[in-house]
């Protein structure tokens, strides 16, 4: 990984930056290849497609593709409307899955699934004292970002543009602000459409991206995985190395005040 | 309070469905071409010049695209489980019409819940009970009982059923219901008044604000749709498009969808009274998904197996399967109680009748849910059976 630190959250360290998601994808079998393929090492499925009674439904098998061996599994709350539809879920999550970890997504709208602040905050403060590790989803807002983060969560994952939307980097200044004032690491998370889009966050430095439908629907989700992989791994080492500044116009190579040294 | 009556009202159907008559190539193309569709580039999407082949396949390739992107590769399954074929209606079309003299029934819970395991071990998570419209043999009380039984072993409970108010729609929703659905079956009011002959139904307002109060009881899907058959198809389709664009606005919370159904033969030998070609269903469904993006579209087993393949790939994201339109289809349950009545009366039953309640309507892809599943698979889409909680639906 050309020499990157490594990610650490809630004390867990990750080599790979590439957080994947699982919907989307033509199978499971495709799905699984895909996630082996893109080197991540924490992949979040929505509870609401497994099976949380314990009773290994095979018509809702997701997680059996997901080797718990190899991935931290990270399930998500997707489909919840409120804080309180959120906490139920996490909990029954919690039990069938065994994972403590938690993508906290609240999104009352379904069409552009964007986040609720109000619950999410009210969800996240619950869901830490009931000893959760909670990575919320939610708009680039600064502001919330630190009541997330004075609440307990282990990260903050502000959105690039909405799910789905391959938009990329929309929210740039907001995110700007958002990793400038963390303390936690800051995942960039939703809308992005293409490598570069990843590359631009992790250049900015954001600590990992999450990345789900631009993968899963691409033609051959494999090999995109692995461009993804590689956008990330170049965009964290240009971040680490400290990218030129950028300057409007062009800068004389022979400086203006370099006469001053020849001065007696 | 204002609803979608008076949005409908203020718009003129006829009207508009001459300027989607009249809509120019170049008309067709800025609506294919535009970042943000609204009701005019629907009209242009859904005219006859972009029926042309190149157009269609156009919009195809875009509405193919756009559903891959919102909804990933792949399709959720779901079943119709009949609870009763009783109804106090009068509607010229249906089969359950309460003129037509045919063999009727209401389940009993156990009856019900026996159905209900059928199609669970076919694989079906998601359900939708299906009724007529009676308040004897379909109580509220009734519906809650069912739906108290099937939950929480069932992730998605949804209803097809008599319009009620919203605070009788409140308990469905706390047993467990998750959505409602109810087509308008025609937006022409003069059309819909000629059909609904008799009984409830015949209320064209109390129907069109039905959704509208299932989103205030708490419903979080939400299904419209018009019945293809009855009016002039695009004079449908702009309302469909309309009443689905004020719903995305006012019930903000609630997933919708969208359904088009084609009159199916049924007892009472009603002949549609438009055509509406296969070319036609390709046309809306593409022209639903440019403009609506995120809606889901649903396709019943009413359609063959050639054209419900065919239009996958356009934009469907929820499809039956397996499909028996009658209580009892699946495992016999209720023959036992079998009754024939015409307008009310009971009529004599003649033994060699059958075992089986008379279906509302024929289908037309017998497919199992299991060759759907594969065909479904062999296409590049991966079938979906589960893909809600029943933990999200309590409280």
């Amino acid at each position: 990984m050309i020499g990157n630190s490594s990610l650490r959250i809630a004390g867990r360290e990750f080599t790979s930056r590439l957080i994947l998601g699982t919907g989307k994808f033509a199978s499971g079998e495709l799905m699984a290849a895909t996630l082996a393929a893109s080197g991540a090492e924490l992949v979040t499925v929505a509870l609401r497609r497994a099976d949380l009674t314990g009773q290994h439904d095979p018509f809702a098998n997701i997680l059996t593709f997901v080797d718990p061996k190899r991935y931290l599994l990270l399930p998500n709350t997707s489909g919840a409307r409120t804080a309180e539809e959120a906490c139920r879920l996490a909990r029954l999550g919690r039990e069938a899955t065994g994972s403590s970890w938690l993508k906290l997504e609240i999104h009352p709208d379904p069409r552009y699934l964007l986040p609720d602040p109000v619950e999410t905050l009210k969800a996240a403060e619950m869901l830490v004292k009931e000893g959760f590790t909670v990575l919320p989803y939610i708009n680039a807002d600064p502001v919330l970002a630190k009541r997330l983060e004075d609440a307990g969560c282990a990260t903050v994952m502000p959105l690039g543009s909405p799910i789905g939307s391959a938009r990329g980097i929309e929210t740039r200044a907001s995110i700007e602000i958002i990793i400038e004032q963390a303390t936690v690491p800051v995942v960039v998370d939703a809308g992005l459409g293409a490598p570069s889009h990843a590359a631009e966050a992790m250049e900015m430095g954001a600590d990992a991206v999450l990345v789900n439908t631009a993968i899963a629907v691409a033609a051959d989700p494999v090999r995109m995985a692995q461009a993804f992989q590689a956008a990330v791994a170049a965009g964290r080492a240009a971040y680490e190395v400290g990218l030129a500044p950028r300057h409007h116009e062009a800068v004389a190579t022979s400086p203006l005040t370099g006469f001053l040294d020849q001065l007696p | 309070m204002s609803t979608f009556v008076s949005e409908l009202d203020r718009l003129n159907l006829a009207g508009l469905a001459q300027q989607a008559e009249n809509a120019t190539a170049a008309d067709v193309e800025r609506a294919l071409a535009a970042r943000r569709r609204s009701l005019i580039d629907f009209l242009a999407l859904i005219s006859p010049v972009a029926g042309q082949p190149r157009y269609l396949e156009a919009m195809a390739r875009q509405a193919h695209e756009l559903t891959i992107r919102y909804f990933g590769r792949v399709v959720r399954l779901f079943a119709p489980l009949y609870l009763s074929n009783e109804c106090i209606n009068i509607c010229r079309y249906c089969g359950f019409s309460r003129d037509n003299p045919i063999l009727r029934v209401t389940l009993t819970l156990d009856q019900a819940a026996k159905e209900a395991d059928y199609l669970w071990n076919e694989g079906f998570r998601h359900i939708l009970l299906v009724a007529g419209e009676h308040p004897h043999f379909v109580s509220g009380n009734y519906l809650r009982d069912c739906i108290a039984r099937l939950h929480p072993r069932w992730p998605s409970i949804s209803l097809e059923v008599g319009p009620m108010e919203t605070a009788e729609y409140v308990p469905l929703v706390q047993a467990g219901a998750e959505g409602l659905v109810v087509y308008q079956e025609t937006y022409d009011r003069s059309v819909y008044d000629e059909m609904h002959v008799s009984g409830p139904k015949k209320d064209f307002n109390w129907r069109l604000e039905t959704p509208e109060r299932a989103y205030a009881a708490g419903f979080k899907r939400l299904g419209i749709g018009a019945l293809l058959g009855l009016s002039p198809w695009r004079q449908e389709a702009i309302a469909v498009a309309a009443h689905a664009g004020y719903l995305l606005r006012t019930c903000w919370k609630s997933q919708l969808t969208v359904s088009i159904p084609r009159l199916r033969p049924a007892v009472g030998e009603f002949e549609p009274l438009v055509r509406v070609p296969d070319a036609a269903m390709v046309q809306f469904v593409c022209a639903l998904r440019i403009v609506f993006p995120q809606v889901g579209i649903v396709l019943s087993t009413r359609e063959s197996s050639q054209l419900r393949d065919g239009l996958i790939p356009l934009g469907i994201t929820l499809m039956s399967a397996g499909s028996h339109t009658e209580p009892g289809g699946y495992t016999g349950q209720g023959k036992e109680k079998l009754h024939r009545t015409k307008g009310g009366r009971l009529l004599p039953v003649i033994e060699s009748e059958g075992e089986h309640a008379t279906v509302q309507f024929e289908i037309a892809d017998q497919r199992s849910p299991a060759a759907v599943a594969a065909r479904l698979e062999a296409m590049g889409y991966e079938p979906v059976w589960k893909d809600w909680e029943a933990a999200l639906n309590e409280g």
